[in-house]
């Protein structure tokens, strides 16, 4: 753990939007009946929200739920807590079918700051800003990558890719958020 | 000669004079020129040469429709060829260059064709350079080449970027002029989600050209109001610069926004292509002149007539002092009007029609002006500059009544409406008769994903010509209440005129331009009729009539029509050739966009990549990964680097990056039925704890992927799979459990990127892992094919008793953001025990030295695990799995199939990668008959000899017989069929 | 390019974020079945001009595979539908008859 270092450590960039690579995230891939009470019991235990509705993110106390597919949720936590928190949801799981793995190291998330941030993701994903709900998560792709994206903040987004592309990522971000390429 | 008027001009700014260049001639220009308008203030109507016989050429229209004005743009790295000068702003500095000249475009030896273009008609192309074959690549092709000018290819890397957005609408309105304005105010004002594109810098269309009021107010302040209040709306995106090019499936329109064009090197983008998703598409295009088919039309001078209406309104630019208009319909006379209103002279009006009444013909007459009823022109005077007509009686055969001097002539023959974009996506077209046009039929538009129309036409897009039917028509798509009215006048009938005389012999017909960028005559299109070139689409290609970089937008009517009557049929019969996108060309910057340099294409890293970088790696790209080749010493070429590290891991110690490595976790109750199924093997009974390798076919029975399987716990197993297959055999295990197994309990989770593994391999394996400390690695705790958790020197870890080298070796796995530091506590750690790193090369000879298979070497989507000899990894047990089925196909049943060997040369060379082993005799071909390839080829620094593994025709049966192998340069190899085991057949190494 | 919307999570993807499978409702052949059957299973496939059933993974979405019914003529989409089912919903069929009355049905 003490060796631990996230895909970029950190790496951030300032154009007409700040990009910042997030550093370590916990995250727990939760796969099982969305529907199911002891999986409810057992994401609220995780994270303290509730069961996130189809492509919704919930979040509590710095923990998130994010809706990835009708038999999947990505769980949010503080890294350190991440093993941990996968280890006590199997035997939580015990008797259902699920399935409950850390996958924090798999992934890189990174944060796209400042009034103008959605125009750096739409020059990179086919998705419609301005429909994108409050709370709702986006899984589309970046460029030639598959990301998670969704509204953070006012004017912040996050977006979640795979750890082995990070660079990639950071790349097609700062390059569209190069100053003077501002959509009007 | 062409001239800067002392007033005029509302595009351009005289306070912001700017200065450009042309073939090295400096000119003076305003902010708000085109090239076109910068380069004809300055009397410079010739602006290149003709494709084929290299005839002069001068700027002929004011828009996209530009046939001749293409020049080359800026120097080294911000070079472009090719760009229209009607349609590219002025910037001060610009530099421009004529092209398909040579040595100059005042003197060109190309021209010289022109003398000989009675042996370049039609279809030259096919009869000339036919024969005799050899002289194609020496001589034809090399002159073709040289003659085919059409710019030259940028040499530099372009200094510019480009990208790419995406954009969403309810609806996008294509052209920003009345009627685009009023459909899209109509579309705002309904709630709309509204994208109006305009390709210029300004909005208004012909409109203000064109100079009546709309609602009483000037046309052009009722354009800036509608501008403004569309700019104010939340619900609109106005852009202007921005061409849409093309219309495509459910409502996808590309659009390329100039951004930085006319101000290069500001640090802005050059240009963005806009990927726009829209409900519906209104194609507010306008419509383009046509010009008149007379003998001499090409000369430089003789231009579309509202062309030179707009040069004049808004440029300020007088093309010459004098200018005949020469036309069949009304809508000229306001060029008449216009120039008149400048100070300029018109000779005469020359109109084919028979009787001319109407307001616009009276109030030209009323200002002195000549209106010369039933007459053409027979011929145009001027070289490089028309000079004069000849004056005729239009239903004649061209003798001449009068002639009449003047420096430009002015023609118009009707308008087309521009039907591209309805037409990109299916949209079907109906000749209207009474207009001489074809234009959008709405009864069959382009079909959207609902199976409705997607795009409506409006405004002269539609036919409509008059600005009263423009707006009466783009009004009715949304508004409600009446549409803005104008007090234009009305128009009589035009009259269609394709060629002018009608009655014109062959010899005017030669000199009778329909495509002036290609050099296709009236009497090339007539030829190919005559040679039975009926349809529309292979007269084209017979004749390139329309293949030129303007893709025909002026030239196509006009040649459908001679061609309808060339083959005595109605033009409706004949049709159009198929419009494709895009409208104008695209640079390919925009189509790459951001992937260029680094971000390409994505590269996939592993955690100890920076290490690697850090240390003489070697790469290989394996999928978009980059996986270490070999790591070479300061002055160590590759093979002895390989080399080195073979024999370093068959001694000491060895690492390798295995991080690549495909790792998906399988969970549930059906969790063993399920990879029972994906494997050729038995994977339920496998003892948890235990490791197991594993085979996966397609359904056809191919091999597919190989790879390690680890039941982690009752109900889970971790499947490996190669580094190319991860995600494909991901979703191949998805695609199972979805679609055709959706009732079995099984949950996946590919889990390739989380951990970082590494393979520590050598004699001194367990000895660094002791070192380490913290987990029991000895043989009677964990022994071969077995795993365990834990941690390990401070690390949490998995680790895995294989061996893919024969080695004693374990492949451990961590945490990916601990893997570098593992990897540099592993190598640490290692030192006293001679560790070195190692590459791919080096781990795909140690598998070879042992006999082992690599999915893509010896499997080629060709070959069964029967073919390497692996019955022993099939159960014959299972009732059924992936793949078992198409193995029963006699073919793959055969006896005769080629099957795995050890091949060994006898000189102890290196076999070429992928050689065959011949067989005696040919086959039906001639070909030599075959009986074997090579699938592996090494040299292996462990034997010191080269080894290879191969599929031979009964090859385990035909142990010692030596194959011959035919390389280059007639060399044939010799080898000799051995045991695929060429090193520690015992294994004793591996059980250390 | 076209626009699907996965049935799955709701998206309407379009055609890059998605993966093309082929035809669907196929039906497996395993050991045991004939030869005629396995050739069918494994290489016959519908090529119509008009109604076709596809199999799509929103492949850059949730991951999920589903089914859509479009014309290949035409393009247009008259529904798209879970993987789980081995025919067209009847309902999804009974619309496509209305907007293809020539349509011969889903046999």
């Amino acid at each position: 753990m003490p060796n631990a270092v996230s895909a970029l450590n950190g790496k951030a960039f300032s154009g007409f939007a700040q990009i910042t690579e997030a550093g370590l995230q916990g995250m727990i891939t939760l796969r099982g009946d969305l529907a199911s009470p002891v999986i409810a019991e057992a994401v609220r235990a995780a994270t303290g929200t509730p069961v996130p509705g189809p492509r919704q993110v919930v979040s509590a106390g710095g923990k998130s739920a994010l809706w990835m597919s009708p038999d999947e949720l990505l769980l949010l936590v503080p890294y350190a807590d991440a093993a941990g928190i996968a280890a006590q949801l199997t035997p939580a799981l015990s008797g259902e079918h699920a399935l409950a793995v850390n996958v924090s190291d798999a992934r890189a998330m990174f944060r796209i700051q400042g009034a103008k941030a959605a125009q750096v993701l739409q020059k990179l994903a086919p998705v419609d800003f301005d429909t994108l709900g409050a709370d709702e998560v986006r899984r589309s792709r970046l460029a030639q990558v598959a990301a998670a994206m969704w509204k953070s903040g006012p004017d912040e987004f996050t977006v979640i890719g795979f750890r082995s592309v990070a660079g990639y990522i950071m790349g097609l971000l700062e390059n569209a958020a190069l100053p003077g390429s501002e959509i009007a | 000669m062409s001239t800067r008027l002392a007033r005029g001009g509302r595009l351009i700014d005289r306070s912001k004079p700017i200065t450009i260049s042309f073939n090295g001639r400096r000119m003076p220009a305003f902010l708000g020129d085109t090239l076109a308008s910068a380069v004809l203030a300055n009397d410079q109507m010739m602006v290149g040469r003709s494709f084929k016989y290299h005839r002069p050429r001068g700027i002929m229209a004011s828009g996209a429709e530009e046939p001749n004005a293409l020049v080359g743009l800026g120097a080294g790295p911000r070079f472009e060829p090719n760009q229209r000068m009607t349609t590219t702003e002025a910037f001060d500095g610009a530099e421009t260059a004529s092209q398909n000249h040579w040595p100059s475009l005042e003197f060109d030896i190309g021209a010289i064709n022109n003398k000989f273009s009675r042996f370049l008609p039609g279809g030259f192309y096919y009869k000339t350079f036919m024969w005799p074959r050899s002289f194609w690549k020496n001589v034809y092709e090399p002159f073709i080449r040289q003659s085919a000018g059409l710019g030259k290819v940028p040499t530099d890397r372009d200094a510019d970027r480009y990208e790419q957005a995406y954009a969403y609408a309810d609806v996008v309105v294509v052209g920003a002029g009345i009627a685009g304005l009023t459909a899209a105010l109509g579309a705002a004002r309904s709630g709309k989600r509204v994208i109006v594109l305009e390709m210029t810098p300004a909005c208004g269309g012909r409109a203000v050209v064109d100079g009546f009021a709309i609602d009483g107010q000037p046309a052009e302040g009722w354009v800036a109001a509608a501008v403004d209040t569309l700019r104010g709306m939340d619900n609109v995106t106005l852009m202007t610069r921005t061409m849409a090019t093309g219309l495509y499936d459910h409502g996808y329109l590309m659009a390329a926004q100039r951004i930085a064009d006319h101000t290069p090197g500001d640090g802005r983008p050059k240009q963005r292509l806009w990927r726009i998703r829209t409900a519906e598409v209104i194609t507010a295009t306008g419509a383009i002149e046509r010009p008149l088919s007379f003998a001499g039309n090409d000369i430089p001078g003789v231009m579309l007539a509202a062309a030179v209406r707009d040069y004049a309104v808004n440029y300020g630019i007088s093309i010459g002092d004098r200018t005949v208009i020469v036309t069949n319909n009304d809508d000229a006379y306001r060029t008449a009007l216009a120039l008149l209103d400048a100070g300029l002279t018109v000779p005469a009006v020359i109109d084919a029609r028979p009787t001319v009444t109407g307001a616009l013909p009276q109030a030209v007459r009323d200002r002195g002006v000549r209106v010369l009823e039933g007459r053409g022109i027979a011929k145009v005077h001027g070289g490089k500059r028309v000079t004069g007509v000849e004056v005729c009686v239009q239903a004649g055969e061209g003798a001449m009544i009068e002639e009449l001097g003047c420096d430009c002539v002015a023609m118009s023959g009707g308008w087309s409406p521009v039907v591209h974009l309805w037409s990109h996506c299916g949209g079907k077209l109906l000749w209207d008769e009474a207009r001489a046009m074809f234009r959008p039929d709405a009864n069959r538009p382009p079909l959207g994903a609902d199976g409705r129309g997607m795009v409506r036409a409006v405004g002269a897009a539609n036919g409509m010509l008059t600005p009263d039917e423009v707006l009466t028509d783009a009004h009715a798509a949304f508004g409600d209440g009446t549409a803005p009215q104008t007090n234009a006048p009305d128009e009589a009938r035009m009259e269609p005129v394709w060629i002018m005389p009608q009655g014109a012999g062959p010899k005017l017909r030669a000199k009778m331009w329909l495509d002036p960028q290609n050099d296709v005559k009236v009497s090339d299109v007539q030829l190919a009729a005559r040679e039975g070139y009926e349809s529309v689409e292979h007269t084209k290609r017979y004749t390139t009539l329309g293949m030129a970089t303007d893709q025909g937008k002026i030239s196509n009517i006009n040649g459908l029509a001679v061609l309808s009557d060339a083959l005595h049929q109605q033009i409706p019969a004949t049709g159009t050739t198929t419009f494709r996108p895009p409208y104008t060309p695209l640079t390919l910057g925009t189509i790459a966009a951001e992937a260029r340099g680094e971000i390409f294409q994505p590269l996939r890293r592993t955690p100890i990549h920076e290490w690697h970088e850090a240390h003489g790696v070697e790469w290989e790209p394996v999928g978009l990964w980059r996986r270490p080749f070999c790591y070479k010493r300061a002055g160590e070429t590759t093979h002895a680097a390989v080399n080195r590290e073979v024999r370093n891991t068959r001694t000491n110690l060895g690492l390798l990056d295995a991080s690549t490595l495909g790792k998906i976790l399988v969970k549930g109750p059906d969790a063993g039925k399920f990879l029972d199924m994906l494997y050729t093997g038995v994977m339920s009974t496998l003892p948890v704890g235990k490791c197991r390798y594993g085979l996966m076919c397609n359904e056809q029975g191919f091999l597919s992927d190989d790879g390690v399987v680890v039941r982690l716990s009752e109900d889970s197993w971790l499947c490996h799979t190669t580094s190319g297959g991860a995600d494909r055999i991901h979703g191949w295990m998805e695609d199972w459990l979805q679609c055709e197994w959706w009732d079995w309990k099984v949950y996946t989770a590919n889990l390739t990127e989380q951990f970082a593994q590494i393979a520590v391999v050598g004699p001194n394996a367990r000895k660094v892992l002791e070192k380490l400390g913290g987990m029991d690695v000895s043989k009677a705790t964990l022994p071969f094919m077995t795993f365990a958790e834990g941690q390990l020197g401070g690390f949490n870890a998995r680790v895995f008793r294989i061996s893919f080298s024969g080695e004693l070796s374990y492949e451990i796995a961590v945490p990916a953001s601990e893997g570098r530091a593992f990897w540099e506590k592993l190598i640490e750690a290692g030192q006293e025990f001679g560790v070195m790193p190692y590459g791919t090369e080096c781990l795909h000879i140690l598998r070879a030295e042992k006999g082992f298979i690599m999915i893509g070497d010896e499997t080629d989507g060709t070959v069964i695990p029967q073919d390497l000899n692996m019955a022993w990894a099939i159960s014959k047990k299972k009732p059924d799995y992936l793949g078992k089925r198409g193995q029963e196909r006699s073919f793959l049943a055969s006896p005769d199939r080629w099957k795995l060997v050890g091949l060994e040369t006898l000189d102890g060379s290196v076999l070429p990668e992928g050689a065959y082993a011949v067989a005696p005799g040919v086959n039906a071909n001639g070909q030599r008959n075959v009986q074997g390839r090579v699938t592996s080829t090494y040299f292996s620094p462990t034997l010191n000899r080269g080894i290879a593994m191969g599929l031979v025709k009964h090859g385990p049966d035909r142990m010692g017989e030596v194959l011959d192998f035919p390389g280059d340069g007639g060399k044939v190899h010799q080898a000799r069929i051995v045991d695929q085991v060429f090193y520690d057949k015992e294994g004793a190494k591996n059980d250390a | 390019m076209l626009i699907l919307e996965c049935p799955c999570c709701g998206v309407k993807a379009e055609e890059t974020e998605l993966a093309p499978g082929g035809e669907a409702h196929l039906k497996r052949y395993g050991p045991g079945s004939s030869d005629e059957d396995f050739d069918n299973y494994m290489f016959a496939r519908a090529n119509p001009k008009g109604v076709h059933f596809e199999r799509w993974r929103h492949a850059y979405g949730c991951g999920k595979w589903f089914l859509a019914a479009r014309c290949t003529a035409t393009l247009e989409v008259f529904g798209t539908y879970p993987a789980q089912t081995t025919e067209p919903p009847a309902e999804l069929q009974a619309y496509i008859k209305s907007r293809r009355p020539e349509w011969e049905g889903y046999k």
